[in-house]
């Protein structure tokens, strides 16, 4: 049933925008202030544009070395944290997907216990750096290697799988260990990237275990790194106000350096964005399959 | 043939399969969990958890302070409103966008405003610093109008509701996406007999939309309950600052600085363990109102 557009669907379109486009503007807003001079940004002349366009607050961010170092760590904790938490995730949601499994009931119960009660910060704190973890990577990807709701939503996945080609590889003589990775891996498409990208922006987004567990600044991840840009970068620019940056520092400031940096580190994110938004969605639903 | 779904042979690899998991979940889970006993001690690092027992001293010391029973008042009030707002602003947009005549529009829309919802809280308060400052974007459009200029996060009264609001804009476009799933479900016939009845789009909303929509709304709602602690320790600990921990310090603001600043390793122990004791005990009358009112269990 068409109907025709009425002054009601004009007002919806109007409202809806408004509130859609205050979702974006302040990034417009950042990206505009990172690329303006830093008196166009002391005089509050920048809206949505660039005002006296340069690059130099990128100049300084690429120059220092500080952020890209820091991009590295964090690249470095993405990769390995996410495939190890896909390696577990797997390894523990296969089994646990067999109901007929002796001692499926425990065992599932010693992981969901871990959902209800936990030890909290400060144990968690005192038990990483009792095992001499504090300043590896292994601080920030360890104490998370097992994600387990995302591990329940693999696993009810992998129960919803037709038993069929299983019982096809039994048959031709497969153990557990060739089904899981021979029949029911490459089967996990759409699930695996969506707990997979959960894993994904989960570490490349965790700020704190690198602020509590790296007691070098040097070791932050890129979010710690931010975060401390957002308490003293003012300072950290005046002891860099030496040789040859000089000249990029006479057109930016702490405000302009800043919104650089932030930018660049949301940029990944939005690059994946299109896919995040896509299976984001899809494991709404694939949370909810019932068993 | 359900007594051959485990195959023939080979019954333990599976047990060899959740081998890594437990060994995982075993070193940091259970040992943390077994390391709140230090709530109960007068943790000195040296013996580590087999430190001097001192019962519930922990306990009363904090109890007694009353920068703590404020922070649990601060949790609340962020908390409530949070979940509170944070359950109305998205099925308002959810019903709104499902009115829009055109999918293209609905798609481009649901685009923009899913994207703060991954962007971590760092990012987000560096733009909300920046916006929200004296010289910032929002205060200038304020002088503009010659409104007078707010202190959105300096001002103790006004923090709050900053962190309410920033907490619903970053977040809204997640639950609306629910919402909306859940409106797309709704047979189209429904719709059609209204109208044939002479319903307006106003009608149409309160008596299908709303009613249909309601076993999702309580679901959200009973699952957020278990969080009723979480007043958002990313968000509140990168904006707030000493000028207004009376009205913005929450408990987890509090166990860190507590805790992890001034190793207080006890003390701090102690508030995460009454912190987690009512959170779980939220979560498991959460959970079990989520089977009665809306059937829906997660195992």
């Amino acid at each position: 049933m068409k109907k025709k557009t009425t002054a009601f669907d004009v007002i919806l379109i109007i409202l809806l925008g408004v509130i859609c486009i205050t979702c974006v503007l302040p990034f417009i807003h950042l990206l505009a202030v990172s690329f303006s001079s830093s008196s166009a940004v002391a005089a509050g002349k920048v809206g949505f544009l660039p005002v006296e366009f340069t690059p130099a607050s990128y100049e300084y961010v690429i120059s220092g070395g500080r952020f890209l170092h820091a991009m590295g760590i964090s690249l470095e904790r993405v990769i390995l944290g996410t495939l190890l938490n896909i390696v577990l995730m797997v390894l523990t949601a296969y089994p646990l997907a067999k109901e007929d499994l002796p001692g499926r009931g425990i065992l599932s119960g010693f992981f969901v216990l871990t959902m209800l009660i936990g030890g909290g910060m400060i144990p968690t704190y005192l038990l990483v750096s009792g095992l001499g973890l504090k300043d590896t990577i292994w601080a920030l990807i360890l104490p998370g290697a097992l994600p387990v709701y995302n591990m329940i939503i693999l696993m009810n996945f992998i129960r919803g799988l037709p038993h069929e080609v299983e019982e096809a590889a039994w048959i031709d003589g497969a153990s557990p260990f060739q089904t899981l990775v021979h029949v029911i891996f490459p089967l996990l498409g759409p699930s695996l990237a969506t707990v997979g990208l959960f894993s994904m922006v989960g570490h490349w987004n965790d700020w704190f275990s690198g602020m509590i567990y790296m007691s070098q600044p040097i070791n932050y991840p890129l979010q710690t790194y931010l975060q401390t840009l957002l308490v003293d970068f003012e300072k950290l620019l005046q002891s860099d106000s030496t040789g040859n940056i000089k000249d990029i520092l006479s057109k930016m400031n702490a405000r302009t350096g800043r919104a650089a940096q932030l930018f660049l580190g949301a940029l990944p994110i939005m690059m994946v964005y299109p896919f995040l938004q896509r299976y984001f969605t899809k494991g709404l639903t694939l949370g909810s399959v019932k068993g | 043939m359900r007594t051959k779904k485990l195959g023939r042979s080979n019954l333990w690899q599976y047990y060899a399969m959740l081998i890594p998991g437990v060994v995982v979940t075993f070193f940091f889970c259970y040992i943390p969990l077994y390391g709140v006993i230090i709530a109960f001690e007068d943790y000195n690092v040296g013996m580590g958890f087999s430190s001097p027992w001192v019962g519930l001293q922990n306990f009363r010391y904090v109890f007694n302070q009353p920068t703590f029973t404020r922070t649990i008042w601060n949790t609340l009030y962020m908390s409530v409103w949070k979940l509170a707002l944070g359950i109305v602003v998205p099925v308002t947009v959810a019903i709104l966008l499902n009115e829009l005549r055109s999918d293209k529009l609905k798609r481009f829309y649901q685009t923009l405003i899913y994207i703060p919802n991954f962007l971590s809280w760092i990012i987000m308060a560096g733009v909300l610093m920046d916006i929200l400052s004296s010289g910032g974007a929002i205060n200038l459009i304020l002088h503009a109008l010659r409104l007078p200029t707010v202190d959105f996060l300096g001002n103790a009264k006004i923090f709050p509701w900053t962190m309410i609001i920033s907490d619903v804009w970053k977040g809204f476009g997640y639950g609306t996406i629910v919402y909306l799933a859940a409106l797309t479900g709704i047979d189209p016939t429904l719709y059609e007999s209204a109208m044939l009845d002479g319903a307006s789009r106003w009608q149409q909303i309160k008596n299908v939309t709303i009613p249909l929509l309601m076993p999702t709304i309580v679901l959200m709602t009973v699952l957020s309950l278990g969080s009723i602690l979480n007043a958002g320790f990313d968000q509140v600990y990168n904006l707030y600052s000493p000028a207004v921990w009376e009205s913005g310090d929450i408990i987890d603001t509090y166990v860190y600085r507590l805790g992890i600043q001034q190793a207080q390793y006890s003390v701090g122990a102690a508030v995460g363990l009454f912190k987690s004791v009512v959170s779980a005990f939220m979560v498991i009358v959460s959970y079990r109102l989520a089977d009665k009112l809306a059937g829906y269990r997660i195992l």
